[in-house]
C-alpha cells in the first residue's frame, strides 16, 4: 500500500499543524499505581467494621460479657440479694421493681442467677474453645508440617474418634466421672479439638508448598521458625474463625448435657441448666424460662453472627 | 463474499459500584460465510464481551448494551427475545469457551450433553441423537467414541474435553462457531491438534468461525481476516497478510514485535508493549492508545481518530496515518 | 469403588467397636458397683445379683461375654425396672422417636433445600434476605428454645395444637417444628452457596449456549449439582436429630428412646445408659455410612479418585 492510495474519512474538526506534535508514550501515567496498599490485616479489620450486622454482634456479646461481670454485683448493691439467698415467701414471682427478673422455685433472684448463668455458660464455651485451640493447633500442626506417615497415622485416629457421635462419649464421660465444672469442660474438649485440627492440617499443608516457605526453607530456616514465623501466623484468620465459632456450640453442649441432668450440678446454675428447671410448669412462670432462654439465644447468635462476619472480613473471596 | 454476520456500531456497558464500565464501544465488523475471523487483543479489550454479545449470553444486569445492530442472516439479535435467542443458540451459532475443564457439566455422561441439544433443536428421538452424537465424536476425532460416549468429563483430558466442546457446538451444524479462546487452557502441542480439529470440520461443515485470542500465532495458522480491538475499540482490521506484513496501527505493530517468531534473529529482545490499557470507567477522549504509544501526538490525546483505509479489507484508526502527521508536524 | 465401600466399612466398624468397649470399660470405672449405693442388701442376695450381672467374673471374661452378647443384640437387664431386658425397653421405645426423627428429617430436606433454591435464585433480593437471617437464627437459637416458644404460642395461647403427648397427626407440627429447624436452617445456607457457585459455573454458560431454557438449565444442571453437598450433610443431620430428640421427647412428653435415656441418666440405670449409647451410635455410625456411600452415587467425580487412593 503505498501513502498515494491512503483515504482519509472526514475529519469533525478543522486539524491544525501543531495538533501533530509528537509528545511520546507518558511512560509516567500508564505505569501509576492506582491503590494505595493495606496490609491484609487492616484490610480485613477495616471490612469488618463496615459489616454493621458483625459490630452488632460484637457490641451485643461485650453486653453480655459486661452484664455477666457486674449484673450479680448489681442486684446485691441495688437490693441485697446474692446468689444462694432464698425468699420462700416470694417464689415463682413476676418480674418486679425488686425481682428485675422475677424468682424462681426458691424464692431465687432471677437477675443474679441469669447473670451468673451466663457467667458460667461463657466461662465453659471459651475455657472449652481454648483447650480446643490449643490442642487442635499442636495435634493439626504436626499432622500438616510433617505430613507423610505420621500425618497418615494421627489422621486416621482423628478420623476414628471422630466418627464416634461425640455427644455419646460427653454423656459417658460425665455419668462416670460426675459432673462438675472441670468434668464437663473435659468431657466436651475430649472430641472438641478435632476439627481445630483439621482446619489447621489443611490450612498449613496450603500454605507448606507457597513460595515464601519454600524461600525461607530454602535459606535454611529451621521447623521452629518457618512452622511459627510462617505458617501458623498466616493460617491465624481460618483458626480465629473457628474459635469463635466453636464457643457457641460448647455453650449449646453444656446446655444440652443439663437436659440430661449432667451439666452443672446445682446449687450453682448454668443457662442450660436454669432453662432445664424452668421446664416443669413453665407455661405458668414464663419469665423463668424468658430470660435465660433469651440470654443464651442472643450469646449464640451474636457469636454467629460475628464468625461469619470475621470470616467474610478474612477472606473476601468466599463472600456471597 | 455474502456476510451472515454484521455488527454495527455496538456498545456494551458493565453496571459496577464506581460507575459504569464502557467495555465495548463502538464495534463495527462483518463475517462472511465459510469465513475464520479473528478478533485479537490483550484481556479486558472486550473481545470476549463483543463474542458473548453476539450470543446474548452475557448476563443482564450487570451488562447493558446501550446500542448498535448485530444482523445475524439479517435478522436484528438484539431485537430478539429469550425464548427466540434460545432456538439460534446452539442451532445456527455455536460456541466453545476458554476452559475445557470447566465447561462441562461434571455429573453428566459426556454423551448426554451432546444428544441434549440434538434433541433440543432436530427434535431427535433419544436413540437418534445417540448415533448422532457417536458420530460427532468420531468426527472430532475421539477414538473409541461408543466407549466415551458413556464417560463422565473427569475421564477426558484437557484437549479431548476441548473435542466434546466443538462436537457439541457443531452438533446441529450451525453456520457459525464462536470460540472464545479455545486454546487458552491448553498445552502448545494439544492446541495444534484443536485447531486442526477446527480447521477440518470447518472444510466439512461450511462453518463460519469467529475466534477470539490472544495468540498471533493461532491467527497465523487458522484466519482469514483479522481484528485487532484496543479498549474497547477496534483499532485496525485486515487480512490475515496485510497484519502480519503490513500492519499500520501501533498497537498492532507492538503487538506483533512482542511475538516470539522463528525468523527472529538470535539475541534480537521480544518488546512488550509498556503500561496497562485505560480505565474504562472514563475512556479516555481522545485515542485510548495515546498514553503508551510512542508516536503520540498531542491530537492523539484530544480526538478519537477515524478509520484510515488501505484497501477493501485493510484499514487502521489512527492519527499517525493522517497525511498532515507526515506533511508537516515532524520536522525534527 | 468395592475398595471405597469396603474401607468406609471397616473405619465403622472399627469406630463402633472402640465406642462399646470404651462403654464397658467407662462403666466398670465407676467407683464401688451398682448396688452399693442402694439400701442395705443382705449379702446373700447381694452374691446372687453379682452372680446374675457376671460381677463376680474377672473384667476380661465379662468383657468378651458383654461384646458377645452386644453382636447379638443383648445389653442385659435393667437395674431399675425389674426383669426388663435392655433391648426391650429399647425396641419398645423406638416407634415414636422413630416416627418424629423420619418425619423431621425429610421435612428438613424438603424445606431448606427449597428455600435455598429460592434463596440462589432470587440472590441478594428480598426473599434471600428474609431466608438468610431466618438461617442465622435457626443455626444460632437452640432447639430448645425454639421448642418452648412454640410450646408457648401454638399450644398455650393460640391453642392451635396440643401441648404435650404424641396421639395423632396434629401431634407432629410442634415436636418436628423444633426439631428440624437447625438442619433447615443448615440444609438452606448449604444450598444456597453451592447453587450460587454452581449458577456461575462455566458449565452452566455451555448449557445456556446449546440453547436449552431456563427450566431445563435449572432443572437438569443447576438444581442437581447445586444440592449436591446437602447429600454430606445427611449423616450430620441425623446426629443432630437423634439428639436433639432426646430433649424435644422430654419438653414435648413423648414417650420415646430420647426419654428412657434422659430417665437412665437420671436414675444411674447402667446397662440402659450402656444399651442406648450403642444402639446410638449404631444408628449415628450406619448414617454416615450411607451418606459416604450414597455421596459416590451422587457425584461420579468421586469413583476414580477416591477409589484410586483408598
Amino acid at each position: 500500500m503505498d501513502s498515494n492510495q491512503v483515504q482519509v474519512m472526514n475529519s469533525p474538526v478543522d486539524l491544525k499543524p501543531e495538533d501533530f506534535k509528537k509528545i511520546g508514550a507518558d511512560e509516567k501515567q500508564a505505569e501509576v499505581i492506582q491503590r494505595e496498599s493495606i496490609s491484609a490485616l487492616r484490610d480485613a479489620w477495616q471490612r469488618l467494621c463496615a459489616n454493621k450486622l458483625a459490630m452488632t454482634a460484637l457490641w451485643v456479646l461485650g453486653f453480655i460479657v459486661v452484664a455477666s461481670i457486674l449484673g450479680p454485683f448489681i442486684s446485691e448493691w441495688v437490693h441485697g440479694y446474692d446468689y444462694y439467698s432464698n425468699d420462700l415467701l416470694a417464689t415463682n414471682e413476676s418480674p418486679s421493681a425488686t425481682h428485675w427478673f422475677g424468682t424462681d422455685d426458691l424464692g431465687r433472684d432471677m437477675f443474679v442467677r441469669t447473670w451468673m448463668g451466663a457467667r458460667i455458660s461463657l466461662f465453659v464455651g471459651l475455657v472449652a474453645a481454648c483447650i480446643d485451640l490449643i490442642i487442635g493447633v499442636i495435634y493439626g500442626g504436626t499432622m500438616g508440617f510433617f505430613g507423610g506417615r505420621i500425618d497418615e497415622i494421627m489422621n486416621k485416629f482423628s478420623e476414628i474418634l471422630y466418627s464416634i457421635p461425640y455427644l455419646l462419649v460427653t454423656i459417658l464421660l460425665l455419668v462416670v466421672l460426675e459432673p462438675s465444672l472441670g468434668t464437663i469442660i473435659l468431657a466436651l474438649t475430649i472430641t472438641g479439638w478435632i476439627n481445630m485440627s483439621w482446619i489447621v492440617r489443611g490450612e498449613i499443608m496450603q500454605l507448606k508448598n507457597r513460595e515464601f516457605v519454600l524461600a525461607s526453607r530454602s535459606m535454611g530456616a529451621g521447623s521452629g521458625r518457618l512452622l511459627f514465623r510462617h505458617l501458623l501466623p498466616n493460617a491465624v484468620g481460618p483458626i480465629i474463625v473457628t474459635v469463635t465459632l466453636s464457643v457457641p456450640n460448647a455453650i449449646f453442649a453444656e446446655a444440652f448435657l443439663s437436659f440430661l441432668g449432667l451439666g452443672v450440678q446445682a446449687p450453682v446454675a448454668s443457662l442450660g441448666s436454669m432453662i432445664n428447671d424452668a421446664l416443669t410448669g413453665w407455661l405458668y412462670y414464663p419469665w423463668r424460662m424468658l430470660f435465660p432462654a433469651t440470654v443464651i439465644s442472643l450469646t449464640m447468635l451474636a457469636f454467629n453472627i460475628f464468625g461469619d462476619g470475621l470470616r467474610d472480613a478474612l477472606d473476601p473471596k468466599l463472600k456471597k | 463474499m455474502e456476510p451472515i454476520l454484521q455488527v454495527k456500531d455496538l456498545h456494551v456497558s458493565f453496571q459496577v459500584k464506581g460507575g459504569e464500565v464502557k467495555a465495548v464501544r463502538g464495534m463495527n465488523f462483518e463475517v462472511g460465510k465459510g469465513e475464520t475471523v479473528a478478533i485479537v487483543g490483550e484481556s479486558g479489550s472486550g473481545k470476549s464481551v463483543t463474542a458473548q454479545t453476539i450470543m446474548r449470553l452475557i448476563p443482564s444486569p450487570p451488562s447493558i448494551i446501550r446500542q448498535g445492530e448485530i444482523l445475524f442472516q439479517g435478522q436484528d439479535m438484539l431485537k430478539k427475545t429469550n425464548k427466540e435467542m434460545e432456538a439460534v443458540r446452539g442451532k445456527d451459532i455455536g460456541m466453545i469457551f476458554q476452559d475445557p475443564m470447566t465447561s462441562l457439566n461434571p455429573t453428566i455422561k459426556v454423551g448426554k450433553q451432546i444428544t441434549e441439544v440434538l434433541i433440543k433443536h432436530q427434535k431427535m428421538t433419544a436413540a437418534q441423537a445417540k448415533r448422532e452424537g457417536i458420530e460427532m465424536l468420531k468426527l472430532v476425532g475421539i477414538k473409541n467414541a461408543e466407549a466415551r460416549f458413556n464417560q463422565y468429563p473427569h475421564e477426558f483430558s484437557g484437549g479431548m474435553r476441548q473435542r466434546v466442546m466443538i462436537a457439541i457446538a457443531l452438533a446441529c451444524r450451525p453456520s457459525l462457531l464462536i470460540a472464545d479462546e479455545p486454546t487458552t487452557a491448553l498445552d502448545v502441542t494439544i492446541q495444534a491438534q484443536i485447531m486442526d480439529v477446527m480447521k477440518e470440520m470447518q472444510q466439512r461443515l461450511g462453518t463460519s468461525i469467529i475466534l477470539i485470542t490472544h495468540d498471533l500465532g493461532v491467527v497465523a495458522g487458522m484466519c482469514d481476516r483479522v481484528i485487532v480491538m484496543y479498549a474497547g475499540e477496534v483499532v485496525e482490521t485486515g487480512t490475515k497478510w496485510e497484519i502480519f506484513k503490513n500492519p499500520q496501527h501501533p498497537y498492532t505493530k507492538g503487538l506483533l514485535r512482542s511475538m516470539p517468531r522463528l525468523d527472529q534473529k538470535k539475541g534480537e529482545p521480544l518488546i512488550p508493549i509498556i503500561g496497562t490499557p485505560p480505565d474504562l470507567i472514563k475512556p479516555p477522549i481522545g485515542c485510548p492508545f495515546a498514553a503508551r504509544c510512542e508516536h503520540a501526538m498531542k491530537i492523539c490525546e484530544q480526538i478519537d481518530p477515524s478509520a484510515t483505509v488501505f484497501s477493501d479489507s485493510h484499514s487502521a484508526r489512527c492519527w499517525d496515518l493522517h497525511p498532515m502527521a507526515r506533511e508537516g508536524g515532524q520536522p525534527s | 469403588m468395592v475398595r471405597y465401600i469396603a474401607n468406609k466399612f471397616f473405619y465403622m466398624l472399627v469406630s463402633l467397636f472402640i465406642l462399646i468397649s470404651a462403654t464397658f470399660f467407662l462403666m466398670k470405672a465407676i467407683p464401688g458397683d451398682p448396688f452399693t449405693s442402694e439400701k442395705k442388701v443382705p449379702d446373700q442376695i447381694r452374691e446372687r445379683l453379682y452372680e446374675q450381672y457376671g460381677f463376680d467374673k474377672p473384667v476380661y471374661q465379662q468383657y468378651l461375654k458383654y461384646l458377645g452378647d452386644v453382636v447379638q443384640g443383648d445389653f442385659g437387664i435393667s437395674m431399675k425396672k425389674i426383669n426388663r431386658e435392655v433391648s426391650d425397653i429399647i425396641t419398645g421405645s423406638f416407634a415414636p422417636s422413630l416416627k418424629l426423627g423420619l418425619v423431621a428429617i425429610v421435612v428438613a430436606v424438603i424445606i431448606g433445600v427449597s428455600f435455598g433454591v429460592l434463596a440462589a435464585l432470587y440472590h441478594r433480593r428480598l426473599l434471600d434476605n428474609i431466608t438468610m437471617v431466618l438461617a442465622v437464627l435457626g443455626i444460632a437459637v437452640p432447639s430448645f428454645v425454639i421448642a418452648t416458644l412454640l410450646q408457648y404460642v401454638f399450644a398455650s395461647k393460640l391453642h392451635w395444637l396440643p401441648t404435650m403427648g404424641f396421639k395423632g397427626p396434629l401431634y407432629y407440627f410442634l415436636p418436628v417444628a423444633a426439631l428440624s429447624a437447625q438442619p433447615i436452617a443448615f440444609i438452606a445456607r448449604l444450598t444456597r452457596s453451592s447453587m450460587l457457585e454452581v449458577l456461575h459455573a462455566d458449565y452452566i454458560k455451555t448449557a445456556k449456549a446449546k440453547g436449552l431454557n431456563w427450566i431445563a438449565i435449572l432443572f437438569r444442571h443447576v438444581i442437581r449439582n447445586g444440592i449436591m453437598p446437602v447429600v454430606t450433610y445427611l449423616g450430620p443431620m441425623t446426629a443432630n436429630i437423634v439428639t436433639g430428640s432426646v430433649v424435644i421427647e422430654q419438653i414435648f412428653g413423648i414417650g420415646g428412646i430420647g426419654k428412657q435415656f434422659v430417665d437412665a441418666i437420671s436414675g444411674r440405670d447402667y446397662p440402659v445408659i450402656m444399651g442406648i449409647t450403642i444402639f446410638y451410635g449404631v444408628l449415628l455410625m450406619i448414617a454416615r455410612f450411607i451418606t459416604d456411600i450414597a455421596y459416590v452415587f451422587v457425584d461420579p467425580r468421586i469413583k476414580l479418585s477416591k477409589g484410586k487412593e483408598g
